[in-house]
């Protein structure tokens, strides 16, 4: 029989290449269950609050990076789910993630009406490079909701090291009450109000008007674009970056689900 | 075992259909895709099979269409979680496609790959005997684009990034090599019942 003779090196698609390539986010990924105890509980909107964790031996993420966090029942029970990280990597020894309270949700439906600081649960990670952001190079971010969570972690990373390299933010929320983080937010950031807003503040969807200035003003080398909320917003958002001319080997999408 | 003060969770309704640590997304299908979406035609999808094959070949749609279409009628789990139950897909079984491209005999893993450049590593062993189709419908209707349409590989007794969405082509080796996921942390099998996640599980 004739076999294809391959060639060496890694098979490379002979395809438009579109995923945007990896971030390399250091050696073992973590993949022991950490103790994580719950220290401070913080109010954020009428349905988000941040849970703040210290974490012994916690091995550090980049910003964007997520875990897997899961409870454990008396009768052996276990439930997990994935949780973007919300601090940024120099708070040492300590986590912070912003949960919405979810309709039914057993996860968190605990953290929003059982937790108290003291409390613990297990972690693992960090996970997955994908959507990290490792503060060398010009970001988009453009979040709805609790999407913001994961690009908050760098713009606050941003902020405590003092990076120059340029970031901007554009933030989607049905309305100042519902705007997380509302109070940390400076010029980098412009909220896009959808619901209700204050006198003067127009409402209505994030459109071309919000995201075509700021990729047609990209700095050199272009935008790096992280993309994080819903699937709905996901698509709208990743559409308007690409008819804007964003390169779409250039957008990264964490979609929530 | 460290118990969380105060939790109890969800009532326990046994299910032998749950892999571990994954819960019943019901009506909800989730979208997870890393990448744009892309405008993809039935018309400009082709599909192509080559390495170490006999013969490599490329299906535009309609003839990959004419292939004798077989239903996989069961259940998805997704890494992130989710399992969905009862899903219904019609296609054309991937033995199909690889009976007419002929795998060498030194042939053991596959990389699959998108239109997007998405791509995943599969032992072929997980990709032929009937467990393995190239998806064209979902529920009776074309697959939407979000979940792949207008075709995807669908592998689903492995974890659901396995079955890359805009499927474009196989690539054949004598060897694993990771694609997408399996560089970014994940294991390289991803077998919902051993719960292998990420790599080291």
């Amino acid at each position: 029989m004739t076999e294809t003779t391959l060639g060496p090196g890694p098979f490379v698609p002979p395809t438009r290449f579109a995923v945007p390539g990896r971030i390399a986010v250091g050696g073992d990924a973590a993949s022991a269950w950490r103790t994580a105890t719950l220290t401070v509980i913080r109010r954020e909107t009428p349905h988000a609050a941040t849970f703040r964790f210290a974490v012994p031996g916690w091995a550090g993420h980049l910003p964007g990076q997520h875990l897997l966090l899961r409870l454990t029942a008396r009768d052996g029970y276990v439930a997990q789910r994935h949780y973007s990280i919300a601090s940024p990597p120099d708070d040492a020894g300590h986590i912070e993630l912003t949960l919405d309270r979810v309709e039914g949700g057993e996860v968190s439906g605990w953290f929003h009406t059982v937790a108290r600081p003291g409390d613990t649960v297990e972690v693992r990670g960090p996970l997955s490079g994908f959507f990290a952001w490792p503060g060398n190079r010009p970001a988009l971010l453009v979040g709805a909701g609790s999407g913001v969570v994961p690009l908050m972690s760098m713009v606050r990373h941003h902020r405590s090291r003092g990076l120059r390299v340029p970031l901007r933010l554009l933030v989607s929320a049905r309305g100042p009450r519902e705007l997380i983080y509302a109070d940390e937010y400076g010029a980098e950031t412009t909220p896009v109000f959808t619901r209700g807003a204050p006198a003067g503040v127009p409402v209505g969807r994030m459109s071309a008007a919000h995201v075509a200035p700021l990729v047609a003003d990209a700095p050199p080398g272009g935008w790096e674009a992280y993309v994080c909320g819903s699937n709905g917003f996901a698509e709208h958002a990743s559409r308007l970056l690409v008819e804007a001319g964003q390169p779409v080997d250039r957008i990264r999408i964490e979609r929530f689900g | 075992m460290n118990v969380t003060r105060g939790f109890t969770g969800r009532p326990r309704v046994p299910d032998p259909g749950l892999p571990p640590g994954q819960y019943d997304a019901r009506d909800d299908w989730p979208v997870l895709s890393a990448e744009v979406t892309p405008d993809l035609d039935a018309a400009d999808w082709t599909l192509r099979i080559d390495g170490l094959v006999a013969e490599p070949r490329t299906w535009n749609w309609e003839e990959a269409r004419a292939l004798p279409a077989s239903t996989y009628e069961g259940d998805v789990h997704c890494v992130t979680g989710w399992s969905k139950f009862g899903t219904r897909f019609r296609g054309v079984s991937l033995d199909v496609f690889l009976d007419l491209v002929g795998p060498g005999s030194t042939a053991t893993h596959a990389v699959a790959y998108s239109h997007t450049g998405y791509t995943s590593s599969l032992p072929l062993a997980d990709l032929s005997g009937g467990r393995a189709w190239i998806a064209f419908e979902y529920e009776g209707r074309p697959l939407p684009a979000e979940h792949g349409g207008p075709a995807r590989l669908l592998v689903p007794h492995l974890y659901f990034w396995k079955s890359a969405k805009w499927i474009a082509g196989l690539r054949i080796l004598d060897h694993d090599e990771p694609g997408f996921w399996e560089q970014n942390g994940y294991h390289a099998r991803g077998n919902p019942w051993q719960e292998q996640r990420y790599s080291g599980d």
